[in-house]
């Protein structure tokens, strides 16, 4: 199994890119000019996140360089003990089904700090790449159809959110 | 809500920094915090560069058009209110393809695109319908195949496996996405038993 998910992990990138390459040529598209035209778009949403994250960063590091961070993190300690989550995600466990961009920083600084190879860098690493940001995806797709009563979606995501933490957790601590 | 929190984090910290004699930290957290907003923008713009070319290619090469037929089946017997031949699921399907593939900025506008197409069939405009409902959850615990900007910073950070992380997140979010969907089935089944009671 863990041969496996090894073998997985190095060959879904090289994978994924000659099939899109082999898509491309076989349906004669410009290849090269149509990746700089997508480059060029990746360029400038980096631009437009650059704001947000200096914006961010300046919030987590005041928070962190107080040592606020650590006292939330305090507060927090006797309920992830109770679920067993360990208190170095519970940070992350807020900020990121509110802000993508948050939650970015945060794991850029938390990497940093414990390593990304680590067991909580990993695990970090997992919640991040598999959860989503919960509240703004609602607010702008519901927002943008003029819906306002949202009945339990609010509740279903945030639970299955919740779900896919504890799994992240689990699996980086099977299979390490 | 962004507003509040980023206030909130700062006047926490400035106030608890105040309490603890640590606002020489503080002051220096404030210059130092700008550059590393830079630092990581830079250690994104590559990855994200990168992507894009190559996710443009697999829009126009049509490989996001393949993934979309080949799942719409799937999708088709979870939407119960959905007509056949309607354009919703093929909106619906096409969304979550631009997901899984990580396609952030064709993302948004294609989730728009298939939430308008729902509105048409829903009956009260103000309230969201069932199908609405489970588009948005499995959304919001969407599998995503490969996460770029988790495995940049893995990298930055002198990860010696910075993509060795990639079924662990596969796993993960295909259980959120489960639950995500069992639980709508459950939340239907209790409003509905509300309702009648």
């Amino acid at each position: 199994m863990t041969v496996v998910m090894k073998w997985l992990s190095t060959a879904a990138i090289p994978g994924l890119i000659i099939l899109i390459l082999i898509f491309g040529i076989a349906r004669k598209v410009p290849v090269f000019d149509t990746f700089l035209e997508g480059a060029r778009e990746g360029l400038e949403t980096t631009v437009r996140i650059l704001p947000v994250l200096v914006g961010i960063m300046f919030g987590i590091e005041i928070l962190n360089k107080s040592g606020a961070l650590d006292m939330i993190v305090l507060l927090l300690r006797p309920f992830a003990n109770i679920l067993k989550i360990p208190e170095e995600i519970l940070p992350m466990a807020i900020l990121r089904p509110i802000s993508g961009g948050a939650s970015l920083g945060l794991l850029s600084r938390q990497l940093q700090e414990y390593g990304p190879d680590s067991l909580i860098g990993r695990t970090l690493s997992v919640i991040m790449g598999s959860t989503e940001t919960i509240f703004y995806t609602i607010t702008v797709y519901y927002g943008a159809v003029g819906v306002k009563k949202t009945r339990y979606t609010l509740w279903v995501a945030l639970i299955a959110g919740f779900a896919g933490l504890v799994s992240a957790v689990v699996i980086c601590r099977v299979f390490p | 809500m962004l507003n509040y929190i980023w206030v909130g984090m700062i006047i926490c910290g400035v106030l608890w920094g105040l309490i603890t004699g640590r606002m020489d930290q503080v002051t220096e957290a404030v210059i130092s915090s700008s550059e590393e907003g830079i630092k990581l923008s830079i250690v994104l713009a590559g990855v994200m560069c990168l992507w894009s070319g190559l996710m443009k290619i697999a829009q126009k090469g049509g490989l996001v058009n393949a993934i979309t037929r080949v799942s719409r089946d799937i999708f088709r017997g979870l939407f119960t209110k959905i007509p056949d031949r309607h354009p919703a699921i093929g909106a619906i399907v096409l969304s979550f393809t631009a997901n899984f593939l990580g396609l952030g900025n064709a993302a948004t506008p294609l989730g728009i695109k298939a939430m308008e197409s729902l509105q048409t069939l829903n009956d009260k405009k103000d309230t969201a319908s069932d199908d609405m409902i489970l588009f948005m959850v499995i959304n919001a615990s969407c599998l995503q195949f490969i996460p770029t900007n988790v495995i940049a910073l893995r990298d930055a950070a002198g990860s010696q496996d910075a993509a060795g992380i990639l079924p662990h997140v596969w796993i993960s979010s295909l259980i959120s996405t489960v639950a995500a969907i069992v639980l709508f089935f459950v939340f239907k089944r209790l409003e509905k038993g509300r309702k009648t009671a």
